[in-house]
């Protein structure tokens, strides 16, 4: 009799618990969008922002947000795949793959600030590329390099080894029945951890303050020669990103309107990693399809 | 003569393939642990210069209570961190306790209670949970949280109960997810043993479930504890920022993340206030390392155990 | 066990040998999953490899290719074509290209069925579009798919039915032109007709190719296999002609086997 009402006293915790989580979620999704969505409008989203006055946009901030998540894949893309393939197909069990294993996992545990600074020291002050999307990027590609290269491990653990022993028995080298087989068949899960991890890299603002820089100079979106210093592909100029504009206006409160423009930039920012998540599931499942299907 | 025992004999295009592309990948792996590397070689270099170059006492580092770095008392720069560390530890603490029940209920929500619509409903609530950016958490808290707390207990509603309340959202999903990967690690026949005895639901969650599933639940709080320690801009933006021992939960505070993300930019290399701060960088990376060290030590614990 | 209680048979001339083990011994770690096995494989016939489950045949047969690299440590010699399979200066992917292997369960390439098949030729260096599309055609006659899949060649080949999947296999293998075909318990994933055809297949193949296949299916073995080796806990008991081996086996062990009396 007792352990049943206790039974029912506890099922009953267990509901509200998830109840409340499940109410957190929605209040912070309605938050941002009740309060960022009517600040969306064309020209929010494509003019430069003004740091006194109000009535500023996002044009530039969401544009080097989108050059520096294009740059950063780029870079780490290969790395991760070539780091992957490694482990995956020629790491013999042992204490070395052992403690590269424990570094991966502990560069990906590594808060991002702290990924931030060395970007700083290594890229900024060391290499003199100074506050530029260059050393923005090298550093998102170190914040991003464990958690590809562990997805594109597990998505190659998943291919059955009798593919591998297929191409082998053909006398087709391993790394090529690695990179023409195992690869492709793997791409529908690569696919979705490469756009799971571009939802971080969007979002990440902590390892790009003091690489990518603070700071917006204004662009002339009708110069794309990548050595003009207003062109936009300009890999060498400082570049603000959304993400960091939103604690940049919080932190230094200057901006009149920042309430708002920090509302919609973060309007933006949740609906491209939600575009990006559910974009991610239908991507795997529909190239999966196509792989499988006669 | 015999042309197929010629062509075994000769290094063949694949074998060429084979050698090139797994020096290339080796070369992929060998850079990420170059990154590593540097990353700890960098940090511990530049962190020890506060306590070799500019002869500030380890102790004295680690339980000063005055952090003022570009005042100099008796050959040395005034580095307590204590307020940082204390910060860093409150904050992290405080966060980790809140959302553990609320973590292993959600979990149990997911795994025993209602598994079908328990994980149609919540798990897709985790993701976006996880996937919201830090930036908007802070912003979140920064315009709900810090002017709920000033409503309710004065002052200005910065300190370290709006950072805990901010990390507590955001190291939720962290240990749920990983909660619920250790529960369903469970054995299913442990629960119908237990259910078969005549257990109800609660006492078979209660005695067996959470009891075998402890090393993977540790594991998960450890993890939400790193993320919570090492978040930056979401705390530095509710937590108020005054390097002073966080006395009381409502008043400004700091931590050694919100210390870094603001100081770093307004000093100049190479000077003992910059010093300082690598120092403070070096801490959160050894403490990022003890957390993986107990990550380790609780899975090997788990693993003896069975 | 001495080789007081083996019995294996030898061929006289060097010209009917396609591959001879000498001595093989294969190791996982600690434990020797075949020991001393010295075994001849005839020219264009059909080997049959039989034993309890266990007791080494597919360690034994994936050694043949080197598909034990890094798996197992292989002792003794392979010798082919006056060549010790097992030595340094041996070129693996060549070796493989003459000495090909089909699997249990079938492992088509995620590929279309046209591609499975040109994908190792292609790596092998041949690439004119003509004699790709000759050697895809006459691969798929000799493993008997082409009437099933002419019509869809630029299908998925994951889209087969198990028995022609196994097929397509062979046909990839034997486009390659190899001497020898290895076939690990080929038909044991598939349904009586499958099988059957399967049987076929091998039967027209051996005109072409040498084949030592690995089956737990013993009428299978009866009716397909010129020779017949029986493994026992690593060992060769005995290597005789097929009929031999099932009709007066000069082993106990092997008559126990074949009579399937266990007791
Ligand atoms: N990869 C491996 N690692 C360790 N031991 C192995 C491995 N593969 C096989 N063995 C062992 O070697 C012995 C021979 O195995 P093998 O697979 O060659 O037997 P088999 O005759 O092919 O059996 P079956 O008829 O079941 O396929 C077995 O005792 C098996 O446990
Ligand atoms: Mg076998």
């Amino acid at each position: 009799m007792n352990a049943k009402k206790i039974d029912k006293f506890a099922t009953g915790i267990l509901y509200t618990i998830a109840g409340i989580v499940v109410l957190i979620l929605i209040m912070l999704l309605g938050f941002i969008i009740l309060r960022g969505v009517p600040q969306l409008s064309w020209s929010f989203l494509t003019s430069p922002s003004n740091a006194f006055s109000a009535g500023g946009g996002i044009g530039i901030q969401l544009f080097n947000s989108l050059y520096l998540l294009i740059l950063t894949m780029l870079i780490s893309l290969p790395i991760a795949l070539g780091a992957s393939i490694y482990l995956n197909e020629y790491a013999k069990p042992g204490m070395i793959t052992n403690t590269v294993r424990t570094m991966i996992e502990i560069l990906s545990s590594l808060p991002s600030v702290v990924v931030g600074l060395f970007g700083f020291l290594l890229f900024v002050v060391q290499f003199k590329l100074s506050f530029s999307i260059v050393s923005g990027a090298l550093a998102l590609t170190v914040f991003n390099l464990p958690l590809l290269t562990r997805s594109i491990e597990e998505a190659l653990k998943a291919i059955s080894n009798d593919q591998r022993n297929g191409g082998l028995a053909l006398g087709i080298s391993k790394w090529e029945t690695v990179t023409k087989i195992i690869l492709p068949a793997a791409v529908p899960s690569i696919v979705s951890g490469l756009i799971l991890s571009a939802g971080r890299v969007f979002g990440e603002a902590a390892a790009l303050i003091y690489t990518a820089g603070q700071s917006a100079p204004a662009l002339n979106f009708g110069n794309w020669n990548p050595f003009d210093i207003d062109s936009p592909l300009n890999p060498m100029r400082p570049a603000e990103t959304l993400a960091v504009h939103i604690w940049k206006i919080n932190s230094e409160g200057i901006m009149p309107d920042a309430a708002a423009v920090s509302a919609g930039s973060a309007a933006v920012l949740i609906i491209v990693v939600l575009l990006f998540n559910l974009s991610a599931r239908w991507l795997g499942r529909t190239l999966y399809r196509h792989l499988t299907a006669s | 003569m015999d042309k197929i025992r010629a062509s075994i004999l000769t290094p063949s295009r694949s074998s060429k393939l084979e050698r090139r592309g797994k020096w290339l990948s080796l070369l992929c792996l060998g850079s990420i642990c170059i990154v590593v590397i540097a990353i700890f070689g960098f940090i511990t270099y530049r962190g020890l210069a506060t306590f070799t170059t500019d002869h500030v006492s380890l102790s004295k580092f680690l339980t000063g209570t005055d952090w003022n770095p570009s005042v100099s008392k008796s050959g040395a720069p005034l580095v307590g961190a204590l307020p940082m560390i204390a910060g860093s530890f409150l904050i992290t603490i405080l966060a980790t306790a809140l959302a553990i029940p609320f973590a292993i209920g959600t979990a149990l929500m997911m795994t025993d209670v209602t598994p079908k619509t328990g994980t149609r409903i919540l798990q897709p609530v985790l993701e976006l949970l996880v996937g919201i950016p830090s930036v908007v958490y802070g912003f979140v808290g920064l315009t709900v949280v810090v002017p709920a707390m000033r409503n309710i207990f004065g002052g200005s509603g910065f300190g370290i109960l709006s950072g805990t309340f901010v990390l507590f959202v955001m190291v939720l999903p962290t240990i749920t997810s990983m909660t619920v990967d250790a529960l369903t690690s469970v054995p299913k026949s442990f629960r119908y043993a237990s259910l078969a005895l005549g257990a109800t639901r609660w006492q078979t969650i209660y005695k067996v479930v959470l009891r075998s599933a402890t090393p993977g639940i540790l594991t998960a709080i450890v993890f939400g504890m790193a993320r919570a320690f090492g978040e930056a801009l979401a705390v530095q933006m509710v937590v108020g920022n005054a390097t002073l021992m966080p006395y009381s939960l409502v008043a400004p505070a700091s931590t050694l993340t919100s210390v870094l993300t603001t100081g770093i930019g307004n000093t100049v290399m190479g000077t003992a206030q910059n010093d300082a701060l690598w120092s403070l960088a070096l801490i959160l990376l050894i403490m990022s390392l003890t957390f993986n060290l107990a990550i380790h030590l609780i899975a090997n614990r788990g693993s003896l155990k069975r | 066990m001495t080789t007081g209680n083996c019995y294996i048979l030898k061929f006289d001339s060097k010209q009917e040998i396609a591959l001879e083990t000498k001595q093989l011994k294969i190791f996982y770690d600690e434990y020797e999953a075949i020991s001393a096995a010295d075994l001849q494989i005839p020219r264009f016939k059909i080997t049959a490899l039989i034993g309890a489950s266990g007791s080494g045949k597919s360690t034994f047969l994936r050694s043949l290719n080197r598909m034990n690299d890094g798996i197992a440590s292989v002792q003794g010699q392979i010798w082919y074509r006056d060549l010790d399979l097992n030595s340094r200066e041996i070129d693996v992917y060549a070796m493989r290209r003459q000495i090909g292997m089909v699997f249990q369960r079938p492992n088509p390439f995620p590929k279309s069925i046209y591609e499975n098949i040109t994908f190792a030729l292609e790596r092998h260096g041949i690439t004119d579009k003509k004699e790709l599309d000759e050697r895809v055609e006459t691969a798929l006659r000799q493993a008997a798919l082409w009437d099933e899949v002419k019509d869809k060649l630029n299908k998925s080949a994951l889209a087969l039915s198990g028995g022609q999947a196994q097929r397509l296999c062979i046909a990839r293998a034997i486009a390659l032109k190899p001497d020898i075909l290895l076939l690990d318990e080929p038909a044991s994933a598939l349904d009586p007709i499958s099988t059957a055809q399967l049987e076929e297949t091998l039967i027209n193949l051996k005109q072409q190719y040498t084949i030592v296949i690995v089956t737990h299916n013993l009428p299978q073995a009866a009716r397909i296999s010129d020779y017949t080796a029986h493994f026992s806990q690593g060992v060769v008991v005995e290597f005789n002609g097929t009929t031999e081996t099932f009709t007066q086996p000069k082993i106990a062990l092997t008559n126990e086997y074949v009579s399937g009396d266990f007791g």
